[in-house]
């Protein structure tokens, strides 16, 4: 049985839930942040599996813009995260209700 | 065939590991293994440049980043691993909650054409494909717009991070400024007093 595209796209969404995973189960926020960038990291996956089934570079080039994203999302998140949980003792975003009304 | 199951299987492991490890530095670690793996698996799929590029900037920039971070809010008084961690609670309808959405996306992929069609604009050759030049060549040709889109973007996140960072460092200044002006109005006081 060859590795066909049915594959990446299985292997890409089990990742991806995975992802989902830890953003609802976890509330510290660098593992939240961790569990967006695997989201990111498998839909990067079928991107590129998927231009290489069509020979296609569109794919890769949006795969190297979600890259590009990703890292300014990081960026601001963490900087994010250390302007927010810097005087606290504790990590966790529930702890955070600066707008809770 | 066996080096494809043999990195999937390495991949969802290490992602595993990423959501569930008890401290965040051991999750840093599960996705610099998960990042390496994914690097060979686009060089796999003839994706010469991106496999550098994952490489470079996820576990170069981005992963340093999150152990800089990690390092600076440990660094207090409570270690880091005793924050809440709230693993068991809500484990179980968690995992429904996603394990449905996983059959509905599998059921909805099943379902779809999307899969057989084919792509509309111009179509590679496979001994050029994936490579460096290639890949360069479309970046600064037909995909010039989304490669400035791109840099707009970065920027963006600079002024943002820029932004985020300067309002602490100027609540810091402004404090110390309100100490020092507190210190000379508390020794021209007693000046006069000694007078």
């Amino acid at each position: 049985m060859p590795v066909t595209l049915n594959h990446y796209v299985a292997l890409a969404s089990v990742i991806f839930f995975i992802g989902v995973t830890g953003v609802i189960v976890r509330r510290n926020p660098l593992i939240m942040l961790m569990s967006i960038e695997l989201m990111f990291n498998s839909a990067n996956l079928l991107f590129i599996a998927f231009a290489r089934v069509w020979l296609h570079n569109a794919g890769q080039i949006f795969a190297f813009l979600v890259i590009t994203v990703a890292a300014a999302e990081a960026a601001i998140g963490l900087a994010i995260i250390v302007t927010t949980f810097r005087p606290e003792k504790y990590v966790d975003v529930d702890d955070v209700r600066a707008l809770h009304g | 065939m066996i080096f494809f199951w043999f990195l999937a299987a390495i991949l969802i492991a290490s992602a595993v590991w990423t959501i569930s490890a008890s401290k965040p530095v051991y999750s840093v670690v599960a996705l610099l293994l998960n990042f390496a793996v994914l690097a060979v698996l686009y060089l796999t799929l003839s994706a010469e440049f991106l496999a550098v590029i994952q490489i470079i900037v996820y576990s170069g920039a981005i992963l340093v980043l999150f152990v800089f971070v990690i390092a600076l809010l440990s660094s207090g008084v409570t270690p880091f691993a005793t924050g809440p961690n709230r693993l068991p609670n809500i484990w179980m309808p968690a995992s429904v909650v996603v394990l449905a959405a996983f059959g509905f996306l599998i059921y909805a992929l099943s379902q779809t054409s999307a899969m057989q069609a084919r792509p509309s604009g111009p179509v590679g050759s496979a001994a050029v494909f994936g490579s460096v030049a290639d890949f360069g060549r479309a970046l600064f040709t037909v995909q010039l717009l989304p490669f400035e889109v791109t840099a707009l973007i970065l920027m963006v996140a600079v002024i943002g991070v820029i932004t985020l960072g300067g309002e602490q460092m100027r609540d810091a200044d402004s404090s110390r400024q309100q100490a020092a002006a507190d210190r000379s109005m508390r020794e021209a006081i007693l000046r006069e007093g000694g007078d």
